[in-house]
């Protein structure tokens, strides 16, 4: 199963790097959301793997798994809504002044054709 | 505390003086004096002090772990520069209420010069020297922002930065003196150093940090070759320039040199830097102020050039000539301020400062002319006056000195010189201004200020003749205890009187004033010389050659580090983490593999990990097909939430989940202003080198990953599980954190979505934008907007989703869930309300806040939900204050507490206080996501519907 996960990991953090090496805006925002799926599942695991034990404290539960990493994914998750929005409102913005959605704002014909 | 208060007084009067601008011009100014009043009034218990001989020193823990302590002390050095501060302060206070025009903001020019006090004051009490540099630069910054007051004047702002580059970099350089003082003494308490003069004077770091910390006095005293600054400061208001340039800023150099006189004077290098350095001063300040046009010119010159005689008295080193400078600085601060006030008079009822057309104006402000000359007379050091007593000394000193050094009459030459040469520029300033004929085209005609503003000026020309007619009744006692705490040490026998006799201090005397009538007779070919050659030098030019080189190499590396290309940028940054990554793998030679075991793999996670697989690569592949790209990473999101929900975070598969709903709709409304396909890759071998940086990248997180899992480790879960219901009285672990244990960090984290928030309704707008009436295949956008289904299901699913997100919300510190979860639910209920019924729509059924808890918004006029700033701004108000009730009880900052309650139907329900906290957290993330989706969406909504592109 950990071998699994971090394939997951891996294929995720391989698709977004690909994809925020392009040079448009739309796909380096699509790029950047699965490389914080990848961030945030790597942190996530640092609390290692464990099946069917929420830390939620009752007394019928025998074990729990690491809550700390959880806390700290879950804010992670918030905050990166909060910069897919920014960044993807800034690309509109740079198509706005720039009319093309290149990530270097460079003014290019095929660009404003695409 | 009381000197603590003192000089807090000041910077929280700086922000009451900015608030009460509002009522009115005068108010801060009246605001301004009674907060100087107040901090002298904190100061008032302790005055009698050092005239008791006693030593006032308060400390308070500031941050115990470092070692730093808030201290202040109060001696008599501290003392006198305190009352000359708040009293000067006073004065101009009073001046600039009536210097100042009516398209000057009050609130501001008092503001600053409230902050500019309370760091003056900082310096002038400090124990600390650490806390004592603090203080330094928050005055190099307050005068920074002092001096560029008139910000449309290009001038004032030049003048500010190169005040602030000059005095910065000086007080960087005294940080690393500092640093070595505090290293040589270990400790950095001034009562430490002073006890430790010896060791200081031979040690061996004794040479470097004598030099960094000269460097900082030389920078701010205006020095030479650091005097340059001075003069452009002018472009600041004259109350500025009376405050800075008199009794504060340019005095701290020279409090620095008495503060630090016990423990670095005494040697031949202090003797030799800061006497020669003063001497240069001396002679070149006197100098060129005799061939400035400008009133304040030469003003701004003869400072330098008293301040130059002010160094080289501490240089010296006689405790007799470190009194000497002591009386000084103070008439130089009673002469120089009430005649840089004479000045702004001038200016501003005759409209210029040119003493090439101000002539003859005894006749039009006799009153005005009468006490600029007493303060002119004190200046060139007339008998009666308060500057002639202290200049007498400085001359007697100069004698005492000279028999070591230079054949013995080199020194008393040249101050003689100085003195005359002061002398000459101070007849200039009365004769060409008041009398040498009529004005020449002046731009109003003068006249006699008005009443208030002629009072400062009047009351430091008194003190400038009291003290100098009766020095033993007025200054004596004062002068006697900040000598004392100069010297740290019994005071020298000395004899303040008019008269000593016919000595040689008294000829030269006699010889500068003679002298400075003559150089004043012969000033036209003098000036005519001086015009031809010294006055092409400007250590200015130097100043802007290195500026503009250290730009120039500022911009070099810039340009080596920042391509300008976000690419490429990506690209290095990436490969560098790929070496660093890679490089430590290849060196260790560490088993990837550890020893914990590993859970079996089962079937269905094998196909949740392969959809996911595949959809990533699918996203990957069809980028450019962006609608499908768009449905493939959302099915990339909801395995991962399946991933959170399989190992143990039900919490985070809840936020995923709602998340990646709130993240697709945000990426198809981006889409519409977006091109919908993107053209193909146009270089096919970028794709390539990208595509193996994404394999390594990629086969390296993987291994990493791979690497932590298997092997075991130590965590410090136990505390919060074992705390969770004792402590914060919630059963949900990961809730009990984020609201209670790190409840700080989510509040930061709050701040950041509403800043997000914020930032996006900016970047939105005033957009222009072409909305495209169709899609790239030709198809019409909007063919039926609002379909009837959707429109009525998601009426009746409303009323349900709001309640799964109350529900969701109180059970959060119990049970999965909570305020982030809460708000996004709430968020998609409203978004999708918004989605099927249009914006109009749901605005027109929404005209108070979306949220019914806010009680405030039912009665508030009726506003469309998209302004949600009243919901983060709540949502930030109860997260913060929740955390504020615990100081109430004597608890630090968010402390939680909680009790039991019994509700009707739910039974028996515990309420914690970090559930306000974390309601709180909920409106901010209603706020924010709301604002963020409906500006987006709103901007289409905003544009011509029916628009028909070709």
């Amino acid at each position: 199963m950990e071998m699994l996960i971090a394939l997951v990991i891996g294929v995720l953090t391989a698709g977004g790097v690909f994809l925020a090496l392009r040079g448009q805006t739309f796909p380096v925002v699509l790029g950047l959301t699965l490389l914080s799926y990848a961030v945030n599942l790597f942190l996530f695991v640092m609390g290692r793997l464990a099946i069917g034990v929420p830390p939620v404290i009752s007394d019928a539960a025998s074990a729990y798994t690491d809550p700390l990493p959880q806390a700290l994914v879950l804010t992670a998750i918030v905050i990166s809504f909060g910069m897919t929005a920014f960044v993807i409102v800034l690309a509109i913005k740079s198509r706005a002044e720039l009319g093309n959605d290149h990530v270097d704002g460079l003014q290019r014909e095929e660009d404003r054709n695409a | 505390m009381t000197l603590f208060f003192a000089v807090l007084t000041p910077f929280v009067g700086a922000a009451l003086v900015a608030l009460v601008s509002r009522l009115g011009r005068s108010h801060s100014a009246w605001a301004a004096g009674a907060v100087t009043l107040a901090s002298l009034l904190w100061l008032a218990p302790s005055w009698h002090l050092p005239f008791a001989g006693s030593l006032l020193v308060q400390q308070h823990d500031w941050m115990p772990a470092l070692g730093l302590n808030l201290a202040f002390r109060l001696d008599g050095l501290g003392l006198l520069f305190a009352g000359l501060i708040l009293g000067i302060g006073l004065l101009i206070v009073l001046y600039a209420r009536y210097y100042l025009s009516e398209r000057d903001s009050m609130g501001r020019f008092y503001s600053y010069l409230m902050l500019f006090m309370g760091s003056m004051l900082g310096i002038v009490l400090s124990e600390n020297l650490i806390q004592l540099l603090i203080f330094w630069e928050l005055t190099s910054l307050s005068s920074f922002l002092l001096i560029s007051y008139w910000q449309h004047r290009e001038e004032a702002r030049e003048g500010a930065r190169m005040a602030l580059a000059v005095t910065g970099l000086g007080g960087f350089a005294m940080l690393g003196g500092f640093l070595l003082l505090g290293h040589i003494v270990g400790s950095y308490e001034l009562s430490d150093v002073f006890a430790s003069g010896d060791l200081i004077r031979e040690h061996p770091l004794y040479l470097p940090s004598l030099l960094l910390i000269l460097l900082g006095v030389f920078t701010k005293s205006a020095q030479f070759p650091f005097h340059f600054w001075l003069p452009h400061a002018m472009a600041a208001p004259t109350p500025v320039s009376a405050y800075l340039h008199s009794a504060t800023m340019v005095k701290a150099g020279v409090f620095l040199l008495a503060r630090l006189y016990p423990a670095l004077s005494g040697t031949p290098e202090w003797f030799w830097l800061v006497s020669g350095t003063g001497l240069a001063t001396l002679l070149l300040g006197a100098y060129v102020a005799l061939f400035k046009h400008d009133l304040k010119g030469l003003l701004a010159y003869s400072t330098l050039s008293h301040l130059g005689l002010i160094t080289l008295l501490f240089g010296l080193s006689t405790p007799l000539a470190a009194v000497a400078g002591v009386f000084h600085i103070i008439n130089h601060a009673t002469f120089k301020a009430s005649l840089f006030m004479a000045a702004g008079i001038i200016d501003h009822e005759a409209g210029t400062r040119d003493m090439r057309r101000l002539h003859g104006l005894w006749a039009f402000m006799p009153y005005t002319a009468t006490l600029a000359m007493v303060a002119a007379a004190a200046m060139a050091g007339v008998p009666l006056l308060n500057g002639f007593l202290s200049k007498e000394m400085f001359f007697a000193e100069a004698m005492e000195v000279s028999e070591y050094l230079l054949g013995g009459w080199l020194l008393p030459a040249l101050v003689t010189l100085a003195g005359a040469l002061a002398v000459a520029y101070s007849i200039r300033f009365i004769h060409d201004v008041f009398f040498n004929g009529a004005p020449v085209d002046l731009p109003h005609t003068p006249h006699e200020p008005p009443r208030w503003m002629k009072v400062p000026v009047e009351v430091l020309v008194v003190l400038c003749l009291v003290v100098g007619i009766a020095p033993t009744l007025t200054v004596a006692p004062l002068l006697a205890v900040a000598a004392q705490g100069t010297l740290q040490a019994p005071l020298p026998e000395y004899h303040l009187a008019l008269w000593h006799g016919f000595n040689p201090a008294l000829f030269m005397s006699l010889i500068a004033l003679a002298g400075g009538a003559l150089i004043y007779r012969a000033r036209r070919p003098l000036t005519a010389w001086h015009e031809r050659t010294l006055d092409r030098l400007d250590a200015r030019v130097v100043y802007n050659a290195l500026l503009d080189g250290l730009v120039g190499a500022s911009r070099f590396v810039t340009r080596l580090i920042d391509t300008g290309s976000l690419q490429r940028q990506v690209f290095l940054l990436l490969a560098a983490a790929l070496v660093l990554g890679v490089a430590p793998w290849l060196a260790g030679g560490a088993a990837l593999a550890g020893s914990r075991t590993g859970l079996p793999l089962d079937p269905v996670s094998f196909v949740a990990a392969a959809t996911l697989i595949v959809a990533t690569l699918a996203t990957v592949w069809l980028h450019r097909q962006r609608f499908v790209a768009l449905v493939t990473i959302g099915v990339v999101g909801l395995v991962v939430s399946l991933i959170f929900i399989k190992f143990s975070a039900p919490d985070l598969a809840l936020t995923q989940l709602s998340v990646e709903v709130v993240t697709i709709v945000l990426l198809l409304l981006a889409l519409y202003f977006l091109p919908q396909q993107a053209a193909s890759e146009r270089e096919p071998a970028r794709a390539w080198r990208d595509g193996a940086i994404a394999l390594l990248a990629g086969g390296g997180t993987a291994a990493l990953a791979w690497a932590v899992l298997t092997r075991p480790y130590d965590t410090i879960a136990g505390y919060y599980l074992e705390n969770s219901v004792p402590g914060g009285g919630g059963s949900n672990v990961v809730n009990v954190i984020l609201v209670d244990f790190r409840g700080y960090d989510t509040l930061g984290e709050i701040t950041v979505l509403a800043l997000a928030g914020l930032g996006i309704v900016a970047m939105l707008q005033g957009m222009k934008l072409p909305a495209p009436s169709r899609d790239d295949t030709g198809r019409v956008w909007d063919a039926d907007a609002h379909p009837t289904i959707m429109a009525t299901l998601t009426r009746i699913l409303l009323p349900l989703a709001l309640l799964v997100a109350v529900f969701i919300l109180l059970r959060g510190h119990n049970q999965p869930g909570g305020g982030f979860i809460a708000g996004l639910i709430t968020s998609v209920a409203l978004i999708v309300q918004y989605l099927a019924n249009g914006a109009q729509w749901t605005h027109q059924r929404m005209v108070s806040a979306p949220s019914p808890q806010m009680g405030e918004g039912a009665n508030a006029e009726p506003k469309p939900v998209y302004d949600s700033h009243p919901l983060i701004a709540w949502g930030l108000a109860v997260a913060a204050f929740t955390g504020l009730g615990s100081w109430l009880f004597g608890y630090p900052y968010l402390t939680s507490t909680y009790g039991h309650l019994r509700w009707p139907v739910v039974g028996e329900f515990e309420l914690a206080s970090a559930m306000a906290f974390d309601f709180g957290v909920f409106l901010v993330v209603v706020g924010a996501t709301l604002m963020i989706l409906v500006n987006l969406g709103g901007l289409h909504h905003a544009l011509p519907k029916h628009r028909e592109k070709h």
